[in-house]
């Protein structure tokens, strides 16, 4: 016994070591399963509140980028208003809709924190359960699906990048209606994507825009982005095609959280399916 | 004695913001991303207990974790890079004459010993680190040039940070 302690404290820095790494892994591999270690990420009020003192120091920076996205936005959005279209006749009817009923609800919220150059990129926004928020929600910008909501505070919610290897979207080329799926690349280059499990007998061509398919969180048509480049290198069965992603990462500042009306009863039906 | 705490306290919160709100945001290529932030286990003083140093860097590992939302994956590298340290120290440094050399600065140690040292635990640090985060045995040349071209970036950052602080002692 009294030479078991003498040895353990002669080499304590080794078992020290032990102790400490296994404490550190454990807290990473938890975090990597289960997702359960919530307090250590930039939800956390205090970190938040860092993060958001620093954004409001940057934020007269970027004000010209600001200002162009929502400049293009608006534009976007007059497009559709009633009054900028031409009625051709002149009998006005007032139609009471009752057949279309909302399904999505958008909830704005800005960008609080941002990573797009390391292997699982997140995103802070300052929102959270008070204004509606949930895990699993989808997020997208002006100009795209930007990613998943993983963890709520109260004020604060994380955000799955699009950018992160386990984020896999259901996706279709907006001219034929063909689904795949859309992974991030494994070179960390954040603005392209792979598309992947496409039939290969389908005809694509360069230049393609590709858009969510009604299989995802997301409004089906949201824009991801336009092929680039067909390889067709065979991976298992499918064909592997480049996405050029429509959304810039690197100077997002206003995002939309979708909500579907519709999930809950969705997930419900599907649950009983599998039974 | 409460000097050198002092020191290292400020050290720590210094180090903290430049890595979180300045270096978070610099990557050259998608390769290189510097993690200069190891310079305060790189800095502390010799006679330091063994349990207070590993305690140490996992704080500091923690707080870098919270601002990059990966819990544990600092944590685990400073640890790792902690029990470098020891070794390195214990092969290079006598034990004799710790008073002379309270802290493994440039300018104690001299130009030569301080490069070996930062290029080594640097390289050790990165090494785990990329390797943890990308978690991939397919990806692994992509990673072992992120953790070359990482490696010289943090340790010229960390060769600067000497200069800029340099104090010439006699050993």
């Amino acid at each position: 016994m009294r030479n078991l302690l003498i040895f353990i404290s002669k080499y304590n820095a080794f078992f020290l070591f032990i102790i400490f790494e296994v404490t550190a892994l454990v807290v990473f591999v938890n975090y990597n399963n289960f997702q359960k270690a919530t307090f250590i990420s930039s939800s956390n009020e205090a970190i938040g509140n860092v993060y958001s003192k620093v954004d409001q120091l940057t934020d007269y920076l970027k004000l010209g980028i600001i200002n162009d996205s929502l400049a293009r936005e608006n534009a976007n959005l007059r497009n559709q208003l009633k009054s900028s279209f031409y009625v051709d006749s002149s009998v006005v009817k007032t139609v009471n809709d009752t057949i279309n009923k909302q399904q999505y609800t958008y909830i704005s919220a800005r960008v609080i924190n941002n990573s797009f150059n390391r292997r699982n990129n997140y995103l802070t926004i300052n929102r959270g359960s008070n204004a509606g928020i949930t895990k699993g929600m989808g997020v997208i910008s002006s100009s795209g699906v930007v990613g998943i909501v993983t963890f709520t505070g109260p004020n604060l919610a994380t955000v799955q990048s699009l950018l992160h290897e386990n984020t896999r979207i259901s996706a279709m080329l907006a001219d034929s209606n063909n689904v795949g799926s859309l992974i991030w690349d494994n070179n960390l280059d954040p603005t392209k994507g792979m598309l992947i499990n496409f039939m290969k007998q389908v005809k694509i061509n360069v230049g393609t825009p590709v858009v969510t398919s009604g299989f995802s969180l997301f409004p089906e048509g949201t824009m991801l982005g336009h092929i680039s480049k067909l390889d067709a290198k065979d991976s298992n069965n499918g064909t592997q095609i480049e996405v050029n992603l429509s959304v810039n990462f690197s100077n997002l500042q206003y995002v939309y959280v979708v909500t579907n009306k519709l999930a809950q009863e969705q997930e419900r039906l599907e649950a009983q399916e599998k039974q | 004695m409460s000097r050198t705490i002092l020191f290292n306290v400020l050290r720590f919160i210094v180090v903290v913001f430049i890595q979180v709100f300045l270096l978070k945001n610099i990557s050259l290529y998608h390769i290189v991303t510097p993690y200069f932030y190891i310079l305060f286990i790189l800095l502390l003083p010799f006679d330091i207990p063994n349990f207070l140093l590993y305690v140490l860097a996992f704080a500091l590992g923690i707080t870098i974790d919270a601002f990059y939302d990966t819990p544990g994956l600092h944590a685990a590298s400073c640890v790792f890079l902690a029990y470098v340290r020891i070794v390195f120290i214990s092969i290079t440094v006598q034990k004799e004459g710790f008073d002379n050399e309270p802290e493994p600065t440039l300018g104690i140690m001299g130009f030569r010993w301080f490069f070996l040292y930062a290029l080594i635990l640097t390289f050790l640090h990165h090494f785990f680190l990329l390797n943890l985060e990308s978690f991939h045995l397919s990806e692994i040349l992509f990673t072992l040039t992120r953790v070359f071209f990482s490696t010289l970036f943090t340790v010229l950052l960390l060769l600067i940070s000497g200069l800029m602080f340099f104090k010439k002692k006699v050993r």
